[in-house]
């Protein structure tokens, strides 16, 4: 497991980071780390959450000045004051969360700050012209003029790659570029990183998903803890082998650790905990049956637009469903909103951390009790005492890790925000627990602690439908999976059942790409009414 | 019950007291303004003056408190000013049927516009700014038409007056109501669960209404809260003065309500709040002007240096980079 550090490459690399080191306050992000790009190599970045991915990057792009080491691009020294100076140079980053200006067209946004100008007012002809022209370089049919908040996701995300290629990027860093993208979507993403490929951009993919790493990328840097563990060539190397050292374990603790869900947590046999019944909302919603009994884990799988988080927002009472029935321990219930929801005995963890999960500017305890205030009120007051135990017992529970409960929760790493919100649930006593992508975007070791929890939470009696589009969670975490296609439930896998392959063809139908259509066809029409035959496709 | 956990953790209650950030800043700016006119303004020092001090900055401290609240939750309510002429318009007028019935309708009538307010933003989604700007309009010309198209109305009542010109013990009333007000909005941030409701509600709408936060209920209660306040602000006013003066009661209000908001440290973009801030704002403007009048510095120069200050705060309060 030792440090290979380089490995043999016959191109001069582009840009070349050598004994880089950075601290923040005292605390040393990254500590000697060397890495090389080569032109034409997709370079996977990965390591848990503090390891100093990120860091490396914003030295990388200029977000930050480094404190120690030497950087050379095209073999001449460099160092960048600021992302303009990065640019200038050719390295350009692409953030997980875009930044865009969702009223501005296509166009605009490609050339913001840089705007073709005739007479000195801004060349609009020109701007849209070039802008069409790179897009179908690129293999991506946009509209310049359409106004880019009305795009899906996935096709903002490639007019902010389409920006960088157009800055003349000859790095290109992709963080996290497939978080919010649908199966699909990314086939078209990994397209367009090829086509970059080949025209000689080096590209540093940062990725929390194993799958996409071995897809895309070439070659593999693990940092921890702010050091270099080394830089080696992905083909090859065994997962397994990977996680151990991102984690910094061996082998033989990794295989006796728990990894993931344990599918056998006895299920009850009599009523069940959830039946819904039907669910109807929108276009989106069909009439989805899902069924959860005490004690299981029912996955909830499907491509983005099947209507997952739909109906998981349905029986929460976020966006109630206009038609069906929702029956919850027997009873029938009808939330029309999440105070509904939580009064029934609904808990809903949202797929959303930052936009639906935490607020900001509340502390650790704050946050963590939020749901749970009216049960620690007395006389209109909130009781300290009662609080504070509360959240010291999750906090120990859940390992929280915070300097104490009066932190402000946006300085938590994801994980621990995350934890922070299942917490804020548990404490409600809910009966059925939803779970929107649990571990999206965190790193390995939260991810292994959260399913852990997951499952004993159902081992103790609790209901819990899970969504995930990881199929490898679905599979391993899931007593059963439901499958929803297109605002229906199309398939209902029985425990032994349930495999990658079998939730796959679920999901797609018969013809896998008939099937990948019609369930991206709904979202992409509601997001772009003006132009619903403009395909992303190459 | 649990002594022990009460022990080995510091209290969440002693944390927002502790000075940090913006507030200290302020905190340290009205320490300078204090002593500095201590030693150099001849009687700044005296008790006279700094009741005087306090008599003049309490009707504005009311106002700013309901201010803290609607700031945090991201919003703004420009039309406190309206409603304090309103509130004392109609007190007034129907103060001939009792002191009660006309400190109640003067609280009812500021309420109706709080409400108002409140149910077009939560309710209709317009946004703050203009909502509140319609009511200062509005609200203005119905205080004077209240007023018999803007006429002065007398108020000839002893005890009503005893609002804006008595003494509770050694303590003027208004500087009473004023510290009952602040102690009120202090106690709703910190101890209920209003309070953590207004401050999540501010901070993250979407994750608020998620978790079962009564968004929309916050919303409109904190802008009923203001209203009542201003409108409390307005019948001292009125008591003050001797009469309801509907053109002019309250008159600009709203911009030393929301500078002494932001001097204190109350984050515009809500979510973060601080009641105490705001009173060290208050004290900070009324300082200003108070000292520049007995230099007998122009008037105008208490305005640069008040905008100088303003800007100062936001400045310290701006988003910090690594």
């Amino acid at each position: 497991m030792s440090a290979d550090a380089s490995v043999a490459t016959t191109d001069a690399p582009f840009l070349r980071m050598e004994g880089i080191t950075k601290r923040f306050s005292g605390v040393t992000a990254l500590d000697g780390v060397d890495f090389a790009l080569v032109p034409g190599e997709v370079h996977a970045l990965v390591g848990e959450n503090g390891a100093g991915k990120s860091t490396l990057v914003k030295i990388m792009t200029g977000a930050y000045r480094r404190d120690g080491g030497e950087m050379w691009v095209e073999g001449r020294p460099a160092g960048f004051a600021t992302p303009a100076d990065a640019q200038a140079a050719g390295v350009v980053a692409v953030h997980q969360e875009i930044h865009i200006l969702g009223f501005r067209t296509v166009a605009e946004n490609v050339f913001l700050g840089r705007e073709p100008r005739r007479w000195g007012v801004i060349d609009w002809r020109r701007m849209n012209d070039d802008t069409a022209r790179l897009m179908a370089e690129l293999g991506l049919d946009l509209d310049p003029r359409a106004a880019l908040g009305t795009l899906s996701t996935a096709r903002q995300q490639m007019v902010a790659i389409a920006r960088g290629v157009s800055l003349g990027a000859k790095v290109l860093v992709l963080d996290e570029p497939t978080s919010s993208l649908a199966e699909r979507e990314v086939a078209i993403l990994y397209a367009l990183i090829r086509r970059l490929q080949a025209q000689g951009t080096a590209i540093v993919y940062i990725s929390h998903r194993f799958d996409e790493l071995y897809a895309v990328c070439d070659r593999v840097t693990v940092l921890r803890d702010g050091k270099l563990v080394g830089t080696r060539a992905l083909a090859g190397l065994e997962r397994l082998d990977l996680v151990c050292q991102m984690l910094g374990k061996s082998r033989e603790e990794m295989q006796a650790g728990d990894a993931g869900f344990a599918p056998d947590a006895p299920a009850s046999a009599d009523e069940p905990l959830l039946h819904a019944d039907g669910l109807r909302r929108g276009t989106r919603l069909r009439g989805v049956n899902v069924e959860v009994r005490r004690g299981e884990i029912v996955g909830l799988a499907g491509l983005l637009g099947s209507g997952r988080t739909e109906t998981a927002r349905a029986l929460f009472g976020a966006d109630p469903a206009e038609g069906g029935s929702i029956r919850l321990k027997g009873k029938a219930i009808e939330p029309r909103s999440p105070d509904d929801g939580i009064a029934a005995g609904i808990a809903f963890l949202s797929e959303d951390r930052k936009a639906e999960g935490i607020i900001p500017e509340l502390s650790v305890g704050e946050n963590l009790t939020l749901a749970a205030l009216p049960t620690l009120t007395r006389f209109g007051i909130v009781s300290r005492a009662k609080q504070q135990a509360l959240v010291e017992r999750y906090m120990t529970r859940l390992g929280i890790k915070a300097s104490s409960s009066q932190q402000k929760i946006r300085e938590l790493s994801g994980g621990n925000q995350q934890k922070v919100l299942l917490a804020r649930w548990l404490c409600t006593d809910p009966e059925l627990l939803i779970v929107d992508e649990p571990t999206r975007g965190i790193d390995i070791g939260a991810r292994g602690e959260i399913q852990a929890l997951v499952n004993e939470l159902a081992a103790g009696g609790m209901g819990v439908l899970m969504i995930s589009s990881d199929l490898e969670e679905l599979v391993e975490g899931s007593s059963r999976v439901v499958v929803l296609r297109d605002g229906e439930d199309v398939a209902r896998l029985a425990r032994g059942e349930v495999t990658q392959d079998s939730i796959i063809r679920a999901m797609a139908g018969g013809s896998a790409t008939a099937a990948v259509a019609s369930a991206v066809t709904p979202a992409s029409a509601s997001d772009e009414p003006s132009a619903p035959a403009a395909e992303v496709g190459a | 019950m649990s002594e022990t956990t009460l022990a080995a953790v510091p209290r969440a209650g002693r944390r927002r007291l502790r000075l940090s950030g913006p507030t200290a800043g302020a905190a340290i700016a009205l320490g300078v303004l204090v002593g500095a006119n201590a030693l150099l303004t001849p009687n700044f020092a005296s008790a006279g003056n700094l009741w005087n001090v306090l008599l003049q900055v309490s009707t504005v401290l009311l106002v700013a408190v309901g201010m803290t609240l609607v700031i945090s939750t991201g919003g703004v309510d420009l039309s406190v000013g309206s409603v304090m002429a309103i509130a004392g318009a109609v007190a007034a007028t129907t103060l001939d049927r009792g002191i009660p019935v006309a400190i109640a309708a003067g609280l009812g009538a500021a309420a109706v516009v709080g409400l108002l307010n409140g149910v077009l933003i939560a309710r209709f989604r317009i946004q703050p700014i203009v909502v509140t700007l319609a009511t200062l309009i509005g609200g203005r010309g119905i205080a004077q038409v209240l007023s018999n198209d803007g006429e002065l109305v007398p108020i000839d009542n002893p005890s009503f007056e005893f609002l804006g010109k008595g003494h509770l013990g050694p303590f003027p009333t208004q500087v009473v109501v004023a510290i009952v007000a602040v102690a009120l909005g202090a106690f709703l941030l910190r101890a209920t669960p209003f309070g953590r409701y207004v401050l999540a509600a501010g901070g993250n709408p979407a994750a608020a209404r998620l978790a079962g936060v009564p968004v929309w209920r916050t919303i409109i209660t904190v802008y009923v809260l203001s209203a009542l306040l201003a409108g409390m602000a307005g019948l001292v006013e009125a008591a003050k003065l001797g009469a309801s003066d509907a053109a002019k009661i309250g008159l600009n209000v709203e911009l030393d309500a929301i500078a002494a908001v932001v001097v204190g440290g109350t984050a515009l973009a809500g979510g973060r709040a601080t009641v105490f801030g705001t009173v060290i704002g208050a004290l900070i403007m009324q300082v200003i002007a108070t000292s520049f009048n007995m230099l007998l510095v122009p008037y105008a120069w208490s305005l640069a240096l008040k905008a100088g200050i303003i800007l100062f705060a936001v400045y310290l309060q701006r988003p910090r980079r690594v």
